[in-house]
């Protein structure tokens, strides 16, 4: 994943300096969370409040908040740098990457999470599997979550020293303990809250970038002209005609693994089972809410290449020198990692700057806010309260729920230190964390579509999808040459070695649940009651017209899904 | 959740943030503008600073009147 490149951002001058009007505009921004974190405290005051923000959310904020957690800034500067070296290929990762698997959870398997009134997706596991797949996937999930909450933190902090000077300390202790007291305080209302914040920063603080730089271009075709002019021979305004070979563009893959392997494996995996997301929707006040929440979700998904993708191709375009991979950068070059900033330090004075900038940091905190939210209500209700306190009262696992956030931090600011010591657990973990979540899918997809799927078949298959996903980085890993038998070519880059990696696992997590469940014992039916397709009654929605309604609403995104990849074809 | 009718709407606090954020870029840019001291940036003649402050003015304006905290309603 590009995104976790950026670790690498080599020390050297910092690309932009803040005034004072940048600076009040980011202290503003550190006081509000606060001030909204001890706001909200009064309103978390039960385990049902505390995790599940009471299941009151609307549409709007539920979606906003949906979106945001994926929104965060280690992505958004990852993906615009891989922009940078892939072109436009990379807005896949928002459209077929995405779109189709929003709509899908929101229209298909949001209902069987909502009906089962579940606190987390390994909690449907544990009602559809039982124990033993709840145990492998809640277990997985918290270390990995809080892993990556560490990771993304000590990001934050390297591109904050590479960015404004700033002190490493300073970054993850102050951004941390903030992130600690609203989330402690509030819980997950707390974090959704933040997260629709963010989202309106983050959209006004990088649609500078765009608009400006499509005035310097002359526009779309002027932006083209000046690419082509600058890559002579490269094709980086194309997403489907350069894929039908591998060599035929710049990431090295062909269109059979942006589909199968990016647009179904790992895509379905992250939007349909992560909980990270999934929990904002869960929030939801009503059913009718989170599939129309999820609905708007996947709309604004559908828009984030404005923020992203744009500003790569635009530094492609504008930028008066090369960027380099971050292995190659010297003293006085640039690295790919480094477009998003220095697209921002291009167009945006004083005032506008620290807008950015605040955008940036509210994206990493809120990422962080999201982990340590997720991670203490699968603490709580996945490990902690079927494995180690079966019976307490609400009040001792909201404590619980307090102090486990409080914890959650602590542990991922000890990650970061221990990544500062250690770089390369940000490959394991990264390798791990991506190809958890897809073997996920096959098993929760199974479980809710096949009544016959056993329990047994629920918890070997996802153990087998995740072993042979680990099995098969070890392979690359260890020899190279691996690479040709993965990914079908020797040429593939490190992006479609992972949507290859991905596809394969899908396919032996299935696999391997199928042929079990034929030789294993099915679950009584009347046990499977609110928790499969065929026998569970879906609650009707109620009589709203058909501009309220979510399938209105996912028809039309999914319409404008289509136009786009038909435009940029 | 108890959402009381003393629960200030989210929208309202994003409608201030925008207010105070929209006072300041829109001040320094002003402040640039009037200053004949333009800032290194590319295509500092157009003074983005202060449309956009400008526009996030207007916008946070009509969210904090739109959703001012009320005691006959919960949000």
């Amino acid at each position: 994943m590009p995104a976790m490149a950026l670790w690498f951002a080599a020390a050297g001058a910092r690309l932009m300096s803040l005034k004072p009007v940048d600076l009040l505009i980011i202290v503003i921004y550190f006081v509000l969370v606060l001030g909204l974190g001890l706001y909200l405290r009064r309103y978390a005051s039960t385990s049902e409040e505390f995790f599940m923000a009471g299941r009151q959310m609307t549409a709007w904020i539920a979606g906003l908040s949906f979106i945001s957690a994926n929104l965060g800034s280690l992505e958004m500067m990852g993906y615009a740098a891989a922009t940078y070296q892939y072109g436009i290929l990379v807005a896949h990762a928002y459209w077929i990457a995405a779109i189709p698997a929003i709509l899908f959870l929101a229209l298909v398997m949001l209902p069987f999470y909502y009906i089962c009134q579940t606190h987390s997706v390994p909690g449907y596991l544990h009602l559809r599997y039982g124990e033993g797949a709840r145990s492998v996937s809640a277990i997985s999930f918290a270390v990995m979550t809080i892993l990556m909450s560490g990771i993304n933190m000590f990001s934050m902090a390297i591109i904050m020293k590479v960015i404004l000077g700033w002190n490493i300390h300073f970054s993850i202790w102050v951004s941390s303990l903030t992130v600690a007291v609203y989330v402690m305080a509030g819980g997950l209302l707390s974090a959704i809250f933040n997260e629709v914040l963010q989202f309106f920063l983050i959209w006004i603080g990088c649609l500078v970038i765009p608009i400006v730089g499509l005035i310097e271009t002359g526009g779309w075709d002027g932006m083209v002209q000046r690419i082509q002019q600058n890559f002579p021979g490269q094709d980086f305004i194309h997403m489907w005609s350069t894929t039908g070979s591998f060599a035929g563009n710049p990431m090295g893959v062909h269109w059979t693994g942006i589909v199968f392997g990016w647009g179904l494996a790992i895509s379905f995996g992250y939007w349909t089972t992560d909980f990270l997301v999934v929990q904002r929707v869960m929030a939801a006040k009503d059913l009718r809410s989170a599939k129309l929440g999820t609905v708007i979700g996947a709309f604004f998904k559908m828009l984030v290449p404005l923020i992203v993708i744009l500003p790569g191709l635009l530094g492609l375009a504008v930028l008066p020198f090369k960027l380099v991979p971050e292995s190659m950068a010297g003293p006085g070059m640039h690295s790919y990692n480094e477009v998003l900033p220095l697209m921002l330090a291009r167009y945006c004075g004083p005032g506008l700057l620290g807008l950015g900038i605040t955008a940036l940091v509210a994206g990493f905190m809120s990422g962080m806010a999201g982990n340590v939210s997720a991670f203490a209500t699968v603490w709580t209700y996945d490990i902690y309260k079927p494995l180690i306190r079966k019976q307490a009262s609400d009040a001792h696992y909201l404590s619980m729920g307090r102090w486990c956030s409080l914890l959650g931090v602590f542990v991922s600011i000890g990650t970061a230190y221990l990544v500062m010591n250690f770089s390369s657990i940000i490959v394991y973990a990264q390798a791990v964390f991506v190809f958890f979540i897809v073997p996920m899918f096959g098993t929760v997809i199974l479980g809710m579509l096949w009544k016959r799927t056993t329990p047994a078949a629920g918890f070997w298959g996802l153990l087998i999808g995740i072993l042979v996903s680990l099995g098969l980085w070890l392979w690359v890993k260890l020899d190279p040459g691996a690479l040709k038998y993965i990914a079908f070519s020797d040429q593939a880059k490190d992006m479609a070695e992972n949507i290859y990696r991905a596809m394969w696992s899908l396919i032996a997590n299935v696999v391997a649940t199928v042929v079990i469940t034929l030789f294993t014992k099915p679950k009584p039916a009347h046990e499977l009651k609110g928790l499969v397709y065929g026998m569970t009654e879906i609650p009707a929605e109620g009589h709203f017209p058909f501009f309220k309604r979510p399938i209105t609403w996912a028809i039309a995104v999914a319409v404008g899904f289509v136009i786009l990849n038909l435009i940029f074809w | 959740m108890h959402i009381d009718k003393h629960f200030i709407s989210i929208w309202f606090f994003i409608g201030s943030l925008l207010v105070v954020y929209g006072v300041l870029i829109l001040g320094a840019g002003v402040y640039e503008w009037a200053a004949h001291s333009p800032t290194e940036v590319v295509l500092a003649n157009l003074h983005v600073d202060v449309w956009w402050g400008a526009g996030m003015l207007v916008f946070g304006l009509i969210y904090v009147i739109r959703f001012w905290p009320r005691s006959d309603a919960a949000k």
